[in-house]
């Protein structure tokens, strides 16, 4: 943010970098060798839908153009706060492939002049002990972040740190992990976890 | 005062209807540039109000033409002035630097935490990941006024509050609406520029407050301005920048309304907003709204009654121009690509 800006009473629009997104199947790998954690095969796209026709037909085609593969069809769904997630189902081994649709959803949107309204990708990962772990993509900071559920009964909203952390250091090698702890956003019953 | 706001142009302030159509043509050539722009960068629906911003650089060029002049004149009389901008000086950084602790207190607020207020927490949470910005502390005040405000001197430092009455009046998506503008205020960085766009009638004001006791010395100086001078200046200074400091307001929350809409995607929801709690506003007792009437310079809508208030001395924009605003945006964003 800077002087002039304040000056002007606006923001910087980000410019965002989508191709960091294909770092995600390195980071699988990582994943896989270095914490046991394997790819569920969903992933999700988090937006706020505007209001208005436009944002509604680049939404349906996107919806087309995704479902024309003759795959599982891509979920949409609304959470609390008003957010849309749309959900994209792949074989579990094809990681390549839903990171692939991920960046087509996020693409659209930027192209239609959108991009602003992108919050977050996320690609699910599963332990055989049955811990859960998103590999979270903030759109505006262009960064990653791990957001694991405690695992418990109960909807209890806690998250497990000590896991979070430690995914942190096994891919500060294969993506740029964000630094700023207070930016990993809870993203509590995200589609696709 | 029109002319010298609309920066040369025929634009009343507070005329909708023809600051709109200015506007019009304006952005019609702004988007013409966006649009060669897009080919090599991102596609943005936002669209630039360059009238705005440039009666904004108008009203702030001329706050500080008025500035340098007093300052000259009153360095021109020597010491005893240094010594009222100085403590001018620090009131205003000690009112910017303590405005968030200032406000919350005067307003009786608390901090909510995450656990008493999940669903407001989230929907803050949500937003600064939208805007990539620092998430403010988050407080809570006990009184049926419906109306929010943030303060802080940074967005590193800031709170945003919003009262109980607004809470209880309008939706989820309409509050999304009110804490993007608030939020907007704290990215712009508003409260550190009206609190210098203030400084000049703090100082003028002083000046004229304690014209009689600085005046006794005048005699002491010998040459340079008699004191009577500085003292109907401070006066015309004081007025002047008393109003500039208003139309200075009235931009900044229009600039907020616009970057609150874009961050929603739902300008139409804040319209909503601010029609339900201007509405219930005016239905307030007058006796309440007076003792909070230093703090309407942050809120959302001001807590003053009815439209009876001159609306160059207003605070905020008159709820009409704010609505057409949003609905330009409102099209915008619905318009195909």
């Amino acid at each position: 943010m800077g002087l002039l800006d304040a000056i002007m009473g606006r923001r910087k629009q980000v410019r965002p970098n989508l191709d960091a997104l294909f770092a995600v199947p390195t980071a699988a790998l990582t994943l896989r060798t270095a914490a046991g954690f394997e790819p569920t095969g969903v992933g999700s796209v988090c937006y706020r839908a505007t209001e208005g026709a436009a944002f509604a037909d680049v939404q349906g085609d996107v919806q087309r153009l995704l479902d024309a593969d003759g795959g599982p069809k891509v979920e949409k769904s609304v959470d609390d706060f008003g957010f849309t997630w749309l959900v994209c189902r792949h074989d579990a081994a094809d990681v390549s492939g839903l990171v692939t649709e991920l960046h087509a959803v996020n693409r659209a949107l930027e192209d239609s002049g959108f991009g602003q309204q992108l919050l977050c990708s996320l690609v699910g990962f599963e332990h055989e002990d049955g811990r859960r772990l998103g590999l979270v993509y903030l759109y505006k900071r262009g960064t990653f972040y791990p957001f694991a559920p405690a695992a418990g009964p109960g909807p209890s909203q806690q998250r497990d740190n000590a896991l979070e952390l430690q995914i942190r250091g096994t891919l500060a090698g294969d993506l740029q992990v964000e630094s700023d702890l207070s930016r990993w956003l809870a993203i509590w019953g995200a589609p696709g976890l | 005062m029109t002319d010298l706001l609309a920066w040369g142009h025929p634009v009343p302030i507070g005329d909708g209807n023809k600051s709109v159509h200015w506007c019009v043509l304006v952005d019609t050539a702004g988007e013409a540039a966006a649009a060669r722009e897009t080919i090599s960068q991102v596609a943005s629906r936002f669209i630039k109000d360059r009238g705005l911003s440039a009666r904004m650089t108008g009203v702030m060029a001329l706050m500080a033409v008025l500035y340098l002049g007093f300052m000259a004149l009153l360095i021109s009389r020597g010491v005893s002035s240094v010594v009222v901008i100085v403590v001018a000086g620090g009131f205003a950084v000690g009112q910017w630097y303590f405005s968030d602790k200032v406000a919350l207190a005067a307003m009786r607020a608390r901090e909510v935490s995450p656990q008493q207020a999940p669903e407001l927490h989230g929907m803050i949470d949500r937003l600064v990941a939208m805007a990539d910005m620092p998430k403010p502390r988050v407080y809570v005040a006990d009184m049926d006024m419906p109306n929010a405000f943030a303060t802080g001197r940074s967005p590193q430092h800031s709170a945003v509050c919003v009262t109980t009455g607004i809470l209880r009046r309008i939706d989820a998506e309409e509050l999304e609406g009110v804490l993007a503008h608030e939020l907007s205020h704290v990215a712009h960085r508003d409260v550190a520029v009206m609190t210098i766009a203030s400084f000049l009638g703090v100082l003028a004001g002083l000046i004229t407050r304690w014209g009689l006791v600085f005046g006794g010395d005048r005699n002491n100086n010998g040459g340079g301005v008699p004191f009577l001078v500085i003292w109907l200046v401070s006066i015309a200074v004081a007025a002047i920048s008393f109003v500039l400091t208003r139309v200075l307001s009235r931009y900044r929350e229009l600039c907020a309304d616009r970057s609150g809409a874009y961050l929603t995607g739902k300008p139409s929801e804040l319209a909503s907003a601010l029609t339900k709690i201007s509405g219930e506003m005016a239905r307030i007792p007058t006796r309440d709204l007076r003792s909070h009437d230093s703090m309407n310079a942050f809120f959302i809508a001001p807590a003053l009654k009815g439209a009876s208030l001159n609306s160059l001395l207003a605070t905020h924009p008159p709820l009409e121009q704010r609505l057409d605003q949003l609905a330009k945006i409102s099209a915008e964003l619905g318009r195909p690509m």
